[in-house]
C-alpha cells in the first residue's frame, strides 16, 4: 500500500486487519513503529536524506537544509543510510503506478530535485570502492570480479563448490569444519558460529529456521550491502549450507528498507539459483530442502538486534525479548533458529573448499580469518577493505589513503555508534577481537570511523545520541527516557566543568544505569561511544561532561 | 386389581472420583540470594524466591495474574557472574545462581530509572512511588537543575482524554507497564482495544488509529484500569472526586460482595465513601474473577447510590 499511494490509508488498514485477522489496534501500534511507514498523507516522492554522522562531516546538514527550503515536506531527515563510503546519500521512494526506490550517493540538492520531478531516473551507478591488504584478499577476491547478476559467472569463480562439498560431507560435519576454524559472529556480539549452529542443530523442536541479518543499521557500516550488491549468490550459497548444516528447511533473509538495490540482487539471485534447483524441495538434487524469503525492513535500527528481527518477521512491533530463552531454543516463531550476520555466513564458504583448519591460519590466535571493515569519514578512499585479523588500525587508515590534505588525526570510531572512540595513540592496536578488548575498544560491526583535527566531535556525539534517542524501540524505561536525558545533557547550553560537577556525575550514573538495567544491546551500548570519547580524545578532555 | 409393581432403584452407588495423578514433586533449585541459601521449585523466577525469604523488590510493570513484560526495569537484582543486572520478575532461577538484591550497582540503576520516570511522567497519583523515590534517594530533579530550563527537558505530559462516561485515560501518567494492554488482551480480556504504539519516546497507548474509545473496540470491562499501577487510567467517579479534591482513601469503607447481575457471581470490593459507592473492584487473588469484572459489575453501581 506504501508503494501505492506512499502512505498507509485508515480504511485500507482496517481492510488489511479484517483479512488477516488482526487486532487494528496492534495492527496501528505496528505501523506507527517504523519510520519508512506513513500514517498521514504525504507527496507521492519522498526522498530521506541522511545527516548521520559521517555524511555530517561532509556538510550533510547544510544538504538537508537546502533541500528542506526547495521541496518542503517532500524531504525527511534520515539516519545513517549505508553509505557512509559514498560521502552523502539519499534514498527516493516514489509511489503510483511507477513505483521505485532507488539511493542516490553520492548526491546533491540538484540530483535529489531532478530524481523527484523526473519519471525515470538517472542513476549513474555507484562504484564501491573494495580493497584489501596484502594477506587479506579473501572474500574481495571474487566479489571485484564476479558478475552479480549471472549465476554462470558465479560458478565460474567457483560458486556453489562449497555447497556440492557440504552435501557430500553432511551436516555433523559442515558444523565441525566450522567450529575448527574458529570463525567468530561478525555481526557485532563476536558469538562462536559454530557453538551457534551446532545448538541449534541438536534441538528437537521442529522447524528449525535460518535467519541472515542483512538489517545493517550501525552508523558506518556498509560491508553487508557491498557484499549483497556485488555477491548476492554467496549470500545465498551460504544461506542454503547453513540450512543443510542446522537442519533448517526454511530460510528468511532480513533486508533493511533502505536497501533497495540490495534487495534486487538478492531477489534475482534466489530466482535463478531456484531455477537451476539449487533452492526448493532437493537442493542441487540431494535429499536436503531449503527456501528462502526475503523480508524488508520498515527503518528500524532495532531491528538489527535478532529478537527484535524475529519480532519484526513476524509482523509485530519490532521489540528485542528478554533473554534467556536464547535464539537456539526459542527464537523465530518460537522455533530454534540461528541467526548470522551476512559477512560471517559469506566466511562458511571459504572454510568448507579450504577445510576449517586450513583457513584458521590465517588471522590471529583469538580471531580466525579475515575482516570487511568499513572504512569512511576523513580519509582519502573511503570504501571497504579486507583485511587480515590482527593488522593495525594504522594499517587500516593507510589502506585507505590516510587523513587526506596532511591533517592532523583527531578520533576515530570503531564499530558504529554502538562502539567506541579511540585516539591518535591507539594506532597500533592490532584489529582483532582480543586486541580490541585489550584497549578497551570494541570492532563492532568493522566500522573504523576517521575524525581529523577540524571535525566537530561534540556535534557527532550530540548527533549519536540523538540517533539513540530515536532508534530506542520505547519498551524499558532505562533506554526510553535514558536516551532522551543523554542528548538533553550532551546539547545543553551551559558547559559544566568536568569531573565532581553535577552534569559530568549525573551522565556517568545514567550510563551505568542504561548499561547495567536495558533489555538489549541498544540501550547498553547507548552510553559507550559518548563515554569513551570523553576518556579518550585529548581535545575533549575537561570539556562539558 | 393388580398393581404395578413399583419398584424403586437407590441410586447407584457413587464410584469414586477418580484422584488426580500424582504430581511429580518439583524439582527443587538451590540458589543463594543476599548470602542466604535456599531452594525452590524449577520455573520459579527471582522474585517469587525472594518473597519465601521474605525480601521486597520493587516492582512497576509486574502483576502475579499478567504475563511479565519486564519493561520497567525497577525490580533489577545482581546475579554473579552476568554481564549485566536481571529483571527479577521475569528470571527464572538456575541453580548455583548467586544473587544479590540491593548491591551498589541495583540501587544505582533502580535510583536512576526511578529519576528517569519521576522526570518524565506525573506520578502524583501513583500509590506507593514517593516511598519507593525516597528509600533510593532518586531526585528527579536532578536533570532540571544540570539541563537547565524546564523546556529542555522532555515529558511526556499530554492532555487528559475525557471522551466517555466511565473512565478517563490521563496518559501523561503513564510509565508504559503494558499491564493494560495486556489486561485488555491475552492475559484477560481478549478485546484487543488498546496497544502501544509509536516508537522510544513517543511510544504511547493508543486504539486503533488513535480514535476515541467510544469507536474503538472496548468493551469498558474496566480491567485495564484495575492494573494500571499509576493512576494513568481512572474511573470516572474517582477523577471527579480527586478533581474536586474529596477523594479520601483514607475514610472509605471496603467491603466485598458478589456481583447481582449475573450467574458468574464475581466477587465485588467496594469502596465506599459518604454512603456512596465510589470504586469497584475485585480482589486479583480471588479464584473467580483473578481482579477482572465486565462493565456491569465495575460501573453499574449508579441505581444504589440513587
Ligand atoms: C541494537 C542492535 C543492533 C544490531 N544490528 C545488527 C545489524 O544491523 N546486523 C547484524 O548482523 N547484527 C546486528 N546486531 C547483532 C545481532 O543481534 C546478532 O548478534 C547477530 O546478527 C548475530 O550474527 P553473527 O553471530 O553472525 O554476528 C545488532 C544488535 C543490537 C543489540
Ligand atoms: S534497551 Fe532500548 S531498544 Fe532495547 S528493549 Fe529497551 S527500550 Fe527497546
Ligand atoms: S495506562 Fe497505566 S496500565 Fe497502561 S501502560 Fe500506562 S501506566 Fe501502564
Ligand atoms: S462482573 Fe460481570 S461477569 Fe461478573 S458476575 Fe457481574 S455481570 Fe457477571
Ligand atoms: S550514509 Fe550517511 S552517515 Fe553513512
Ligand atoms: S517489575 Fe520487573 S521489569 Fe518491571
Amino acid at each position: 500500500m506504501q508503494d501505492a499511494i506512499s502512505w498507509i490509508r485508515h480504511g485500507a488498514l482496517n481492510y488489511i486487519c479484517t483479512r488477516l485477522s488482526v487486532p487494528p489496534a496492534e495492527a496501528w501500534g505496528v505501523v506507527t513503529f517504523y519510520h519508512l511507514l506513513a500514517t498521514g498523507p504525504r507527496p507521492a516522492a519522498v526522498v530521506h536524506v541522511c545527516d548521520d554522522i559521517a555524511c555530517r562531516l561532509n556538510g550533510a546538514d547544510q544538504l538537508c537544509r537546502d533541500l528542506e527550503s526547495r521541496l518542503g515536506h517532500a524531504v525527511h531527515r534520515s539516519p545513517y543510510l549505508g553509505q557512509c563510503d559514498q560521502g552523502s546519500a539519499a534514498l527516493v521512494t516514489k509511489a503510483g503506478p511507477d513505483a521505485d526506490r532507488f539511493v542516490l550517493a553520492p548526491t546533491s540538492a540538484d540530483d535529489v530535485a531532478g530524481a523527484l520531478s523526473v519519471r525515470t531516473v538517472p542513476t549513474v551507478p555507484k562504484v564501491p570502492r573494495v580493497g584489501a591488504s596484502a594477506s587479506g584478499a579473501r572474500i574481495v577476491r571474487r566479489m571485484t570480479v564476479v558478475d552479480a547478476t549471472s549465476l554462470a559467472s558465479y560458478r565460474q569463480h567457483g560458486g556453489y563448490a562449497a555447497l556440492a562439498k557440504a552435501i557430500a560431507i553432511g551436516p555433523a560435519a559442515v558444523i565441525a569444519e566450522v567450529s575448527a576454524a574458529r570463525l567468530l559472529g561478525r555481526g557485532g556480539a563476536a558469538f562462536p558460529t559454530g557453538r551457534k549452529w551446532e545448538a541449534v542443530a541438536r534441538e528437537p523442536a521442529q522447524p528449525h529456521f535460518v535467519v541472515c541479518n542483512a538489517d545493517e543499521s550501525e552508523p558506518g557500516t556498509f560491508k553487508d550491502r557491498v557484499l549483497m550488491e556485488q555477491d548476492p549468490f554467496a549470500v545465498i550459497e551460504a544461506m542454503t549450507i547453513c540450512g543443510i548444516a542446522t537442519g533448517s528447511a526454511c530460510g528468511f533473509i532480513y533486508i533493511r528498507g533502505e536497501y533497495p538495490e540490495s534487495e534486487a540482487a538478492i531477489g534475482e539471485a534466489i530466482t535463478q539459483a531456484r531455477a537451476a534447483g539449487l533452492l526448493g524441495p532437493r537442493v542441487a538434487g540431494s535429499h536436503h530442502a531449503f527456501e528462502i524469503e526475503i523480508r524488508r525492513g520498515g527503518g528500524a535500527y532495532i531491528c538489527g538486534e535478532e529478537t527484535a528481527l524475529f519480532s519484526s518477521i513476524e509482523g509485530k512491533r519490532g521489540e528485542p525479548r528478554s533473554k534467556p530463552p536464547y535464539s537456539a531454543q526459542h527464537g523465530l516463531f518460537g522455533q530454534p533458529t540461528v541467526v548470522n550476520n551476512v559477512e560471517t555466513l559469506v566466511n562458511v564458504l571459504d572454510i568448507l573448499t579450504e577445510g576449517g583448519a586450513q583457513w584458521a591460519k590465517t588471522g590471529t590466535a583469538g580471531s580466525t580469518g579475515t575482516r570487511m571493515f568499513c572504512l569512511s569519514g576523513h580519509v582519502a578512499r573511503p570504501g571497504l577493505y579486507e583485511i587480515e585479523c590482527g593488522q593495525t588500525l594504522r594499517h587500516a587508515i593507510e589502506l585507505a589513503g590516510g587523513v587526506p590534505g596532511g591533517r592532523a588525526l583527531q578520533a576515530v570510531l570503531l564499530g558504529g555508534a554502538a562502539g567506541t572512540f579511540v585516539g591518535p595513540d591507539a594506532l597500533e592496536m592490532p584489529l582483532s577481537f582480543e586486541g580490541a578488548r585489550a584497549a578497551n575498544a570494541t570492532l563492532g560491526s568493522g566500522v573504523i570511523m576517521v575524525f581529523d583535527e577540524t571535525a566537530d566531535l561534540m556535534d557527532t556525539l550530540a548527533r549519536i545520541a540523538q540517533f539513540f534517542r530515536d532508534e530506542s524501540c520505547g519498551q524499558c524505561v532505562p533506554c526510553r527516557v535514558g536516551t532522551v536525558r543523554q542528548e538533553e545533557l550532551l546539547r545543553r547550553r551551559d558547559p559544566g566543568s568536568g569531573t565532581g560537577d553535577p552534569g559530568t556525575v549525573l551522565l556517568n550514573e545514567l550510563g551505568q544505569a542504561m548499561r547495567d538495567a536495558s533489555i538489549c544491546g541498544l540501550g547498553q551500548t547507548a552510553a559507550s561511544a559518548i563515554e569513551s570519547a570523553f576518556a579518550n580524545i585529548s581535545s575533549l578532555k575537561g570539556a562539558r561532561p | 386389581m393388580s398393581h404395578d409393581e413399583i419398584s424403586f432403584h437407590l441410586p447407584p452407588p457413587a464410584t469414586a472420583i477418580p484422584a488426580p495423578p500424582p504430581q511429580p514433586a518439583p524439582t527443587m533449585v538451590p540458589l543463594t540470594i543476599d548470602g542466604r541459601a535456599i531452594e525452590v521449585a524449577a520455573g520459579s523466577t527471582l522474585i517469587d524466591a525472594c518473597k519465601t525469604l521474605d525480601i521486597t523488590i520493587p516492582t512497576l510493570c509486574y502483576l502475579e495474574t499478567l504475563t511479565p513484560v519486564n519493561a520497567c526495569r525497577v525490580c533489577v537484582v545482581e546475579v554473579e557472574g552476568a554481564r549485566v543486572l536481571a529483571p527479577a520478575c521475569s528470571r527464572q532461577v538456575e541453580a548455583g545462581m548467586v544473587v544479590q538484591s540491593r548491591s551498589a550497582r541495583v540501587d544505582l540503576s533502580r535510583k536512576v530509572v526511578l529519576e528517569l520516570l519521576g522526570s518524565s511522567v506525573d506520578l502524583s497519583t501513583a500509590p506507593g512511588l514517593s516511598e519507593m523515590m525516597a528509600e533510593y534517594g532518586a531526585r528527579p530533579e536532578r536533570f532540571q537543575e544540570v539541563i537547565g530550563s524546564a523546556s529542555a527537558v522532555s515529558s511526556v505530559a499530554k492532555p487528559i482524554k475525557i471522551d466517555n462516561d466511565l473512565y478517563v485515560r490521563d496518559y501523561g501518567k503513564c510509565v508504559l507497564c503494558y499491564k493494560c494492554v495486556e489486561a485488555c488482551g491475552t492475559d484477560a480480556q481478549h478485546t484487543f482495544a488498546i496497544a502501544v504504539a509509536g516508537r522510544g519516546f513517543n511510544a504511547h497507548i493508543s486504539t486503533e488509529l488513535d480514535v476515541p474509545l467510544p469507536d474503538s473496540a472496548c468493551v469498558y470491562c474496566g480491567n485495564c484500569i484495575a492494573v494500571c499501577p499509576t493512576g494513568a487510567l481512572m474511573a470516572t467517579p474517582e477523577f471527579e472526586l480527586r478533581k474536586a479534591g474529596e477523594w479520601r482513601p483514607e475514610t472509605q469503607a471496603v467491603t466485598d460482595t458478589i456481583c447481582p447481575y449475573c450467574d458468574v457471581g464475581c466477587t465485588l470490593t467496594v469502596h465506599v465513601q459518604d454512603q456512596q459507592i465510589v470504586k469497584v473492584t475485585s480482589p486479583f487473588d480471588n479464584d473467580v474473577t483473578r481482579g477482572n469484572l465486565c462493565v456491569k459489575g465495575r460501573f453499574g453501581f449508579e441505581y444504589v447510590n440513587k
